[in-house]
């Protein structure tokens, strides 16, 4: 997928004139927040369950290499295979052999952020074979041609009116009259449709929510039991994973469990949780006939020993996203990549680079809300601003930025100078805005007049007016 | 309340110095009433967040020296306004982190500096100010007050003793303004619009006026409030707090005629 966060400004324009988008972000900002905030409040040990969490995660990047050999020696074991990509391209090609040696015609995918990253789904179809996606959210943006607007609730930019117009687009062999109003048709349709593909399917395609070190097994967690599905029903199960969803011991994965559907949907845990532990053994009632789990670094070990460490704790739950004020303007879209709010301004620089990415970082107030709900307690603010430092070191803001930020600097680091020019700013300032007590539009500030009114000094500055209180109080 | 004196060192914030002084003399006169005495350093003029959060570290560091040095001598020093307040508090010891002298410099510094309201309810134990306001008022949480420096409590319980004062609470009091410093520069369409969706929160409480603690969130929310012709009177909460609403007309407000 080619990213366009370079043109974040403009895709957050349009997204600003989109009526259903914006109607989609009303619901999703009185929904998640509430639920999660619910759900937080059923479990008084929550706090000291983030703290056990990160310690797991940290725990673990700080041993990665030890916890990837354990977990590959126990997926071979148990009869599975373990492959290692450096990059997007060689886990393509990676899941694609292991596709053209079975002669699979149709894979089914349960969902899966890397299957993003890497543009799993065009490289498939270049290759003539036929990718189903069996998450609804996931199988929506399919049919639409999007791509997720969100980690855990890729359509979440949709209204249903938009999510029913696609299905009677796509699923012309039904009857054009029946009723699509409500969700729960939409939802009975698509099982209807998806049922017959994971019965047709060679082979099923998963993410991890976790590779557990101890047992080789990995874990996803859904709502809709697709996952379930898609990788036992087709004769081999592929898993993509990235490196840091490594944890330890089963254990270790029960305490993360505790906080993620928590900290994602508000619920207390998802409905399913599924565990693949290798192929099916002889004796099985089902179960693949192949297990691989397909590694993918790009950029990530890189992280490791950086200011950028500590991100790959992320779980991708999305409490980030859903939480945050400009996510809830603008949407996912308008990231311009795969990873969209806080957790994408982070790792995206690291992914497509902050030459293309350099808005995302930027485009944060800095409320703090993110690093406030986030599970693993990751400084989100914190490493978007590790992100600005390189980006003003590399020079790539805006030239008229920087000069105006030079020419601040320069004033602030010189109070005589700046306290002067402060007292006939405000007196200027004062005397043209005061009677009105507010500027509708100001020279160089544009951007804020254009909706706002700039309220106008009160004509003198602090400093100026305490020095003559001090005089007065002397004499 | 304890009757040591104790030296305060005023760190004015360059918002208040260049548009509303008021705010400056309200925290004085608050801080004078619970005993302390009162000296504004003149070689202040900023916190550096402008450069901090542009990715200027050099520029950043320079002026928090600068703080650093002015401040040296004071008891405590008091911000009104949580975003300067957790910028000395949270991130000059973090500037400083790989030069010892200047860490330990900047840590004594941050272990002393307060935010305003937070200082007068926790730090010197203020229960009840003596001040008058007619009006039903909704509260914003500033972002960094909130969530660096723990504002939450103390304005209210303050603002509980303030006779006429009705508080009513904002349905999505923490939510951030859109303000956000330099991203109102760099983002002015996306800010403009969060600002809206505040507004239009602040004008579904029905309150008469809107305080906050911080001026940059305040000038944002007031001009969007103008803008829209909400009929809002919006002020720093120092303002109501020590008394002083009558002297100055609301942010953004006309200047009202001189009393005859």
């Amino acid at each position: 997928m080619k990213a366009t966060s370079h043109s974040f400004k403009e895709n957050a324009h349009q997204a600003l004139g989109n009526a259903n988008l914006q109607k989609a972000l009303n619901l999703m900002r009185s929904g998640f927040p509430a639920r999660r905030a619910a759900a937080i409040a059923r479990l008084p040990e929550f706090e000291a369950l983030r703290e056990e969490g990160k310690a797991i995660k940290d725990h673990v990047l700080e041993n990665l290499d030890f916890y990837l050999e354990t977990f590959e020696r126990n997926v071979v074991a148990r009869g599975g295979q373990v492959h290692w990509s450096r990059t997007p391209q060689e886990a393509r090609d990676t899941v694609l052999a292991i596709c053209r040696g079975l002669d699979a015609k149709t894979v089914t995918k349960g969902k899966s952020m890397i299957a993003e990253e890497i543009a799993l789904n065009e490289h498939l179809e270049q290759n003539g074979i036929t990718p189903v996606e069996t998450d609804l959210g996931e199988y929506i943006i399919q049919i639409r041609h999007e791509y997720p607007s969100h980690i855990i609730a890729p359509a979440i930019h949709l209204v249903k009116e938009q999510i029913a117009q696609s299905f009677r687009d796509t699923h012309t062999n039904l009857d054009p009259a029946r009723l699509l109003e409500e969700a729960p048709t939409l939802v009975a349709e698509a099982r209807t449709v998806l049922r017959q593909k994971f019965l047709a399917a060679d082979v099923g395609i998963t993410g991890a929510n976790f590779c557990v070190a101890e047992t080789g097994s990995t874990i996803i967690v859904t709502n809709e039991g697709n996952g379930d599905l898609t990788q036992t029903l087709p004769k081999a199960h592929i898993v993509l994973a990235s490196l840091e969803k490594l944890v330890p011991t089963l254990e270790d994965a029960s305490t993360i469990l505790r906080l993620l559907a928590r900290s994602a949907t508000g619920q207390d845990f998802s409905a399913y949780t599924t565990v693949s532990t290798g192929p099916r053994r002889p004796g099985d009632m089902d179960g693949p006939e192949e297990y691989h789990v397909v590694f993918l670094d790009n950029g990530r070990s890189a992280m490791l020993g950086t200011e950028f460490q500590d991100m790959l704790r992320c779980i991708r739950c999305g409490a980030c996203m859903n939480h945050c004020p400009v996510y809830a303007t603008v949407g996912g879209h308008a990231y311009g990549w795969v990873y969209p709010g806080p957790m994408g301004a982070v790792l995206t620089p690291t992914l497509v680079g902050v030459e293309e990415a350099g808005h995302l970082p930027n485009a944060s107030t800095f409320c703090g809300k993110c690093e406030s709900v986030c599970p693993m307690k990751i400084p989100l603010p914190k490493m978007m601003r590790h992100w600005r430092e390189r980006e003003y070191e590399k020079k790539l803001s805006p030239a008229t930025y920087r000069y105006g930020l030079g020419l601040w600097a320069f004033f602030a680091k010189r109070p005589a100078l700046y306290h002067t020019l402060a007292e006939w700013g405000a007196r200027l300032l004062g005397a043209v805005g005061g009677p009105r007590g507010r500027f509708r539009s100001l020279p160089l500030a544009g951007g804020w007049t254009a909706g706002r009114d700039m309220p106008a000094p009160e004509g003198r500055s602090f400093q100026s007016l305490w020095a003559e209180r001090q005089r007065k109080k002397a004499t | 309340m304890s009757d040591a004196p104790v030296r305060v060192g005023l760190f004015v914030t360059c918002l208040v110095d260049l548009f509303r002084p008021s705010v400056g003399f309200a925290a004085v006169k608050l801080l004078e009433e619970a005993g302390c005495t009162v000296e504004v350093p003149l070689a202040q003029t900023c916190c550096g967040q402008p450069a901090y959060n542009s990715g200027d570290k050099a520029d950043t560091k320079a002026i928090a020296r600068q703080v650093i040095d002015a401040f040296e001598g004071f008891d405590y020093v008091v911000v009104p306004s949580g975003s300067c307040g957790g910028m000395i508090k949270e991130h000059y010891p973090e500037l400083f982190a790989d030069d010892p002298a200047l860490f330990q410099r900047a840590q004594h510094l941050a272990k002393r500096t307060y935010e305003l309201v937070s200082f007068l309810a926790d730090v010197r134990g203020l229960e009840r100010v003596s001040a008058h306001y007619d009006g039903v008022a909704t509260y914003h949480d500033a972002c960094s007050g909130l969530r660096e420096l723990g504002v939450k409590q103390q304005p209210r319980k303050l603002l509980a003793g303030v006779a006429g004062l009705t508080l009513k609470e904002l349905p999505g009091a923490e939510t951030c303004c859109g303000f956000g410093g330099t991203f109102c520069v760099k983002y002015p369409e996306i800010s403009e619009r969060m600002a809206a969706d505040k507004a239009a929160d602040i004008a579904a409480t029905g309150a008469d006026t809107l305080l906050a603690g911080d001026l940059g969130c305040l000038l944002n929310m007031a001009g969007k409030l103008s803008r829209l012709a909400k009929p809002v009177r919006v002020r720093h909460v120092a303002e109501v707090l020590a008394d002083m609403s009558d002297e100055t007309p609301p942010i953004g407000a006309p200047a009202r005629a001189e009393p005859r």
